[in-house]
């Protein structure tokens, strides 16, 4: 398994979870994609660490955005429920407006 | 598949499939604590995921064909020019050669590197978290007693919200 065979799926994980970030009007679709994206960022830096530097830094690394994907996951949520609760919407187009 | 399915719940489980697939990587590149970790925070958020779709989102089980999208045209564009970007990155860049060998015991290094020199990024890690707990239940809850009795909870509201229903 090579360094680039590695690489390119994650470069394909990223960009469609841009994809789904950019396109879906579901809030919680959104952070599906933004899910994709950081499970793309933590392919490539596993890959990095393996076959370019295997050095601690680079596992802190994949710690760090493992907990970036927790976090985006639990607040994502919190604030769609809150958003729920209060006006009844779950979409990111009828919570552009942050009043009203 | 993720963004193709109308079910918003088979979205979910091929999300989760795309991110085992991630874990099982790590896994095969030799970081087992990692691995093991991704898989299982996976599954777990997938998980709750699923139950999130069922409370609130409409046509969580794709009964009724339905496209929630918007941008498409340029999203895809940019998606585009994002993967060439990357992909030409990855494959044009003289990769130099490994230093040193793969540690026999990562999981080893990454505690000791945690619990060592990068105990600050374990500390923000852990505020982080914590800080997350509590927004999470701030955001999720009803309102509380300071919204009913403003910031002197010994005071009450001048005028009572009138009581309705049938008289008992």
């Amino acid at each position: 398994m090579t360094l680039e065979l590695v690489l390119l799926p994650a470069a394909a994980l990223f960009a469609v979870g841009l994809y789904g970030a950019l396109t879906q009007q579901s809030v919680v679709m959104l952070m599906m994609g933004l899910e994709l994206m950081l499970g793309g960022v933590v392919l490539a830096a596993a890959a990095v660490w393996h076959h370019v530097a295997p050095v601690a830094e680079g596992q802190v690394l994949i710690v760090f955005a493992v907990t970036a994907m927790a976090v985006e996951m639990a607040v994502g949520f919190a604030v769609v429920t809150a958003l729920f609760r209060a006006r009844e919407i779950d979409t990111t187009d009828d919570a552009a407006k942050l009043r009203g | 598949m993720v963004f193709r399915f109308d079910s918003m719940a088979r979205a979910t489980y091929a999300l989760l499939l795309a991110l085992l697939c991630v874990g099982v990587d790590v896994l095969l590149l030799g970081l087992d604590y990692l691995g093991v970790v991704v898989v299982l925070m996976m599954t777990i958020e997938m998980a709750l995921m699923a139950a999130f779709m069922v409370m609130f989102m409409m046509n969580p089980a794709g009964l009724a064909p339905m496209s929630m999208t918007h941008n498409r045209r340029g999203a895809a564009l940019l998606s585009a020019v994002v993967f060439v970007a990357l992909a030409a990155g990855a494959l044009l860049t003289p990769w130099p050669s490994r230093r040193g060998d793969v540690p026999p015991d990562p999981t080893r290094q990454l505690g000791r590197s945690l619990m060592g020199g990068q105990m600050l990024t374990m500390m923000v890690l852990g505020l982080a978290l914590f800080a997350t707990i509590v927004a999470s239940v701030v955001l999720a809850t009803r309102r509380g007693r300071y919204d009913r009795f403003g910031d002197d909870l010994r005071g009450r509201p001048a005028e009572p919200a009138a009581r309705g229903g049938l008289p008992r």
